[in-house]
């Protein structure tokens, strides 16, 4: 635990620092590569481009062209099996160029100790996480986003752990981790543990999902804080994006966290000297491993750093909710089966409507898929065409189509579904219903198992109302209820109610605006990274919830 | 007294035919880094293989490896420790590669009716022998390459069936396996340049490799009678920016902590070469040497300070030494495994040939372990993004559990390319006694070698020094046009599906604590029997008792 104890090491590190503060237009790539070469590193690069499907508004870019810079301390005596990475996103102007230096310096002086098993990977990214999906798919030789990247030269075998950095400000208070990853997939809690145990070591503030821990357990204030932070993280886990440039890594099976620096203006103060050693700890702790991290909990939620709610605990709480749906279905089930009985007397009445229903359950299911399909693909395609008769751009274009189909599709199952069959009959509404529950049900208990926090908050706001609906309900109140229900306003919600917890809450007005951008960073999202949540919306939950509705208005 | 005489005497010349050479090579590298090569020679013009002779009377070769020799009828061996990987754009090319772990091929005589017996008895000698991990070289990673490893020394075998070739990539190399190489020497680590292997020293670099080479070679220029020649190297890399504090000088106190100050006694010849072809102006050598050395080198022709050990010198060498950037050596391969997901992947080999007008072709030998299962159908040979079809394959698929996938192709390099060789595997689902005890860390997969005759550096010059005359350098002299040169990749560590092993065993310690716990209890609750227990007397009670029986008076109650 020597790291810059010396003053010769401390003085480079302050060097650095004060050089890098000066403003730098883009990624100084070459003066990167000779830094990193001075230090006894193999240094590479790798440039990469990408055109984004639509502009993305919130970070003002369309045409991405970057290069990545990395460097590679080779383990002595160590056959490049096994890597660990660092890495630190450069982006245009100076907002994370502490991290830079700071990964330098651990370069430095990494470079000088002999006890490394694995080969460590410095990494500068720029354009933030689109050049870390260039780097990762470049290292893995696969193409999932159609990305242009040139192959990388240098490589370290497989990457067991990663540690991206992020250092806003000059001033840093208190370290933040961050951990919910592409998919809502978590790396493994120890990689959280050891982050806390050095924390604890070197009596640096740390905080999860921005909010520090609280000691009083047993108040009601306590328990709220702990679970406003718990909420926090399933709300964030729940959106499905990558929420630093860790997220990418956990793809690959790499254990990675983001440590974020943050400056939230107290009057304690954290050295960069205290940031390198407490990564030093960590690293050099990853590097000891004999295996991957695996021992601990890959399903977790956390309310603070040093206690978590694992799997065992919080799956109850959904199956019972998923549970509702099956008995549902067997009440359905066995009402239906009870008529078939009926018939056995000599009316034969019954036995007819069971054939046409068939039809009857097939139309609005394949129409509603189709609307789906038209929610998945028309947005992005349609642009052009949109951009050419309305007075948008093309982000606005793209969302505001994706609003407008999703409104549509409100319309047009079951008038198509009427012109079709004509009326619809009581054994038909139980089938389609019995086959929506079902279809509902499995899809949750799917998504919950990748991505807990997402399934749990569809059940949530899902669940009730599909068990209840039957088209004997009065009809305006029950669809408004739906309406208020359906997926998009549990998006809404989930805006307002993120807002309101990270102490920024917003007016209406803001709110909107945000959750059009919120739709518009899910289809990017899926572009670009290929997260699941906006397909799985489009394609799976809307439709059935659709077939839900069809229902309210079956006759 | 005359029988005695000319016995003495026999001996005596029996003795002189065998003799020991021992030979430093340092050699500043590129990077700044410093490469130590020793390499030990003994030969002696005996014949271990000779029906109804047994050799015993052993000098200067070590008579545990001529015994091994003899008795599994060995044609030729070679094996070698490493640890760490030679880093080929940095380094250049090593006088002797090696891959990453342990590595051992043979050629049996073929005499030998039972190859894979005796391979299985020799390998666990040999373990014995090097105190290494050999032992763990069974017939699921042994292969018999076609045509990747022909014999080094005297005849022209070429019946594969007689040579079994094995990696270990997962060896660690440490003191006890430099302990017994150190012992095969004459001298020991007693005198001569053996002094300096000191194992504190040697494991602190960053590259360790040391080997055993057995072959028989010709004995004169008419090759008319056989020796046999036992080669002991040891290859080191020093990091001089770890230990210099970014000083680039270099010692052998330095490096060794030890300095030279005589030859082996033994030894017929003891000499410390350093390599000063690179900026010669810049060396600076002490103690100076008047002897100066030429030497064609892997292709390359290199000039070389000789010390000589036998004339007394003091041996002190210091020198600075530039800082270079990456090499592009002529030939070089690596290789990775693409792909996410634990079901399938693709192993990728890149070899690079960077000549700028010389395709040359090359030999690569990819031996797989049978639980990744190979798709040889989608394997693929792209050069410059253009198919490019190797002209010989020889592929042995393999059988779960018996044998790993041998694959080895005769590759045509483009000058100046870049060629990939690509191949789809599936990852196989271990039964669960087979997972290591460490299965999370992956499984690995040795390297693959990559064996060519490569253009030579000295023949690709057209503008030669001034100090060789005009009529010499018109057209390059044939032996130094080639040079026959053998890459190794790097291994690969490939994570396999693993169960969560833990589970049965929290599943197994619950089970049976309430197994013993209940059942316990309940059996115990159902078999007694209970009775009154009489409270059994004092001890004073009793030791008067013990007092009363001895004096026959009736005991108390």
């Amino acid at each position: 635990m020597g790291l810059l104890s010396d003053p010769s090491r401390r003085k480079v590190l302050t060097g650095l620092l004060t050089r890098l503060n000066t403003p730098i237009c883009g990624m100084p790539v070459e003066w990167l590569v000779k830094a990193m070469q001075s230090r006894g590193l193999e240094v590479f690069t790798q440039s990469f481009s990408r055109k984004l499907p639509f502009p993305d508004e919130n970070k003002e870019r369309y045409m991405v062209r970057g290069t990545n810079v990395y460097g590679i301390l080779r383990a002595p005596r160590a056959p490049r099996t096994e890597a660990l990475v660092i890495t630190a996103p450069c982006s245009p102007g100076n907002t994370n160029n502490q991290a830079v230096a700071l990964l330098l310096a651990l370069a430095q002086y990494f470079r000088n100790q002999i006890y490394w098993a694995k080969d460590i990977i410095f990494l500068v990214n720029e354009h933030d996480l689109i050049g870390t999906q260039a780097w990762l798919e470049g290292y893995h030789h696969t193409n999932i986003t159609g990305m242009e990247y040139s192959p990388l030269q240098g490589r370290a075998g497989s990457i067991q752990a990663a540690l991206s950095l992020e250092l806003s400000s000059d001033v840093i208070t208190s370290l933040d981790l961050v951990l919910e990853g592409l998919n809502g997939q978590l790396p493994n809690l120890d990689l959280a543990n050891l982050f806390y145990a050095f924390c604890q070591k070197l009596g640096v503030l740390c905080t999860i999902q921005g909010k520090l821990q609280r000691n009083d357990w047993d108040t009601a204030e306590g328990y709220t804080h702990a679970a406003q932070t718990m909420m926090l993280m399933v709300l964030k886990q729940a959106c499905g994006r990558s929420w630093g440039d860790h997220g990418l890594f956990l793809r690959y099976h790499i254990e990675a966290a983001s440590v974020r620096g943050i400056n939230s203006f107290r009057h304690y103060k954290t050295d960069a000297t205290t940031i390198g050693r407490l990564l030093e700890g960590m690293v050099r702790k990853l590097n000891n491993l004999l295996e991957r991290l695996h021992q601990s909990y890959f399903f977790y939620l956390l309310p603070s750093l040093s206690r978590f709610v694992s799997i065992g605990y919080y799956m109850p709480a959904f199956g019972l909710l998923a549970v509702i749906l099956l008995l549902r279905a067997l009440d359905l089930w066995v009402h239906l089966g009870a008529p078939a009985l009926a018939a056995v007397d000599g009316v034969t009445e019954a036995e007819q409507p069971s054939s046409p229903g068939v039809l009857t359950v097939l139309t609005p299911v394949v129409i509603s898929h189709l609307t789906g399909v038209a929610l998945y693909l028309l947005p992005v395609h349609l642009q052009e065409m949109a951009v050419e008769h309305f007075p948008v751009s093309e982000t606005e274009a793209v969302v505001l189509t994706a609003i407008a189909i999703y409104t549509a599709g409100l319309a047009l199952p079951h008038n198509t579904q009427r012109l079709l069959s004509g009326e619809g009959t009581e054994q038909g509404w139980k089938v389609l219903k019995l086959t929506a529950l079902l279809y509902l049900a499995v899809l949750l208990g799917c998504t919950a198992l990748i991505n807990f926090s997402l399934g749990f908050i569809l059940a949530v706001t899902l669940v009730p109302i599909t068990a209840s609906i039957t088209p004997h309900m009065p009809k305006a109140l029950y669809a408004l209820v739906m309406v208020l229900l359906s997926p998009a306003f549990t998006i809404l919600y989930c805006v307002f109610i993120y807002q309101e917890l990270i102490e920024a809450p917003v007016s209406v007005s803001e709110g909107w605006m945000l959750f059009l951008s919120v739709i518009s960073q899910g289809i990017l999202d899926h572009a670009l990274y290929g997260s699941l949540v906006y397909p799985l919306l489009a394609l799976f939950i809307y439709p059935c919830w659709l077939m839900f509705w069809n229902i309210l208005f079956w006759n | 007294m005359l029988i005695l005489s000319s016995l003495l005497l026999f001996i005596l010349l029996a003795a002189a035919r065998d003799e020991f050479q021992e030979e430093l090579v340092i050699r500043p590298l590129h990077s700044g880094d410093i490469y130590a090569s020793f390499q030990f020679r003994t030969l002696w013009d005996t014949d271990f293989l000779q029906e109804g002779q047994k050799v015993s009377h052993y000098r200067l070769f070590p008579k545990s490896l001529g015994q091994v020799l003899s008795k599994f009828s060995v044609r030729e061996l070679h094996i070698s420790f490493t640890q760490g990987f030679w880093r080929t754009m940095q380094w250049g090319q090593p006088f002797i590669p090696s891959p990453p772990g342990a590595e051992l091929w043979v050629w049996f005589h073929d005499t030998v009716s039972d190859v894979d017996g005796n391979w299985k008895e020799l390998t666990n000698v040999l373990s014995g022998i090097f105190c290494a991990s050999l032992n763990f070289i069974d017939l699921t990673n042994t292969v018999q390459p076609s045509a990747s490893f022909k014999p080094l020394g005297l005849g022209n075998a070429t019946d594969h069936r007689f040579l079994r070739y094995a990696t270990l990539p997962r060896e660690i190399v440490c003191t006890e396996n430099l302990t017994p190489w150190k012992k095969l020497l004459p001298c020991g680590s007693k005198a001569g340049l053996a002094v300096l292997m000191k194992s504190e020293k040697l494991f602190h670099s960053s590259f360790h490799s040391q080997a055993v080479h057995i072959r028989p070679i010709c004995q004169d220029e008419q090759c008319s009678s056989k020796a046999w020649e036992l080669r002991q190297t040891l290859n080191v890399v020093f990091d001089l920016h770890t230990s210099g504090q970014g000083k680039k000088e270099w010692s052998l106190f330095k490096m060794f902590s030890r300095t030279l100050t005589e030859a082996c006694p033994l030894a017929s010849s003891s000499k410390v070469y350093v390599d000063i072809t690179d900026n010669p102006e810049l060396f600076e050598l002490s103690p100076a040497t008047p002897l100066l050395g030429q030497a064609v080198v892997l292709g390359d022709r290199r000039t070389y300070s000789v010390y000589d050990l036998i004339m007394p010198t003091s041996s002190m060498v210091l020198s600075p030494c530039a800082l270079g950037d990456m090499l592009r050596p002529l030939l070089h391969a690596e290789r990775y495994v693409a792909g996410f997901g634990l079901q399938t992947g693709e192993i990728h080999t890149v070899i690079y040939n960077n000549h700028p007008y010389r395709a040359f072709p090359v030999l690569l030998m990819d031996s797989v372990p049978w639980y990744l299962q190979l798709y040889i159908h989608t394997l693929t040979v792209t050069s410059k993004s253009r198919d490019n079809k190797p002209s010989y394959i020889h592929y042995q698929p393999a059988k779960d559990r018996h044998r790993p996938h041998l694959l080895e192709m005769l590759i045509q390099l483009p000058p100046h390319s870049m060629t990939e060789v690509t191949v789809q595997f599936e990852r196989a689902l271990l039964k669960w006694t087979e997972y290591t005890p460490d299965p999370n860390h992956g499984f690995y997969v040795g390297s693959s070698v990559v064996s060519a005759l490569v253009p030579s550096m000295v023949a690709m010059r057209t503008n030669f020094t001034q100090d060789q005359p005009l009529f010499s350098s018109f057209v390059p002299v044939k032996e130094e046009s080639s040079y026959f040169v053998r890459v190794y990749t790097e291994p690969l560590l490939v994570n396999l599906p693993t169960p969560d092993f833990s589970m049965p065993y929290n599943v197994i310690c619950l089970t049976c604590t309430v197994v013993a716990v209940g059942y316990g209890s309940f059996y115990n609750l159902l078999t007694r029997t209970f009775q009154v227990d009489e409270p059994s007397p004092p001890l004073s009670k009793r030791l008067a008792n013990l007092i009363r029986r001895m004096r026959g008076v009736p005991l108390l109650t």
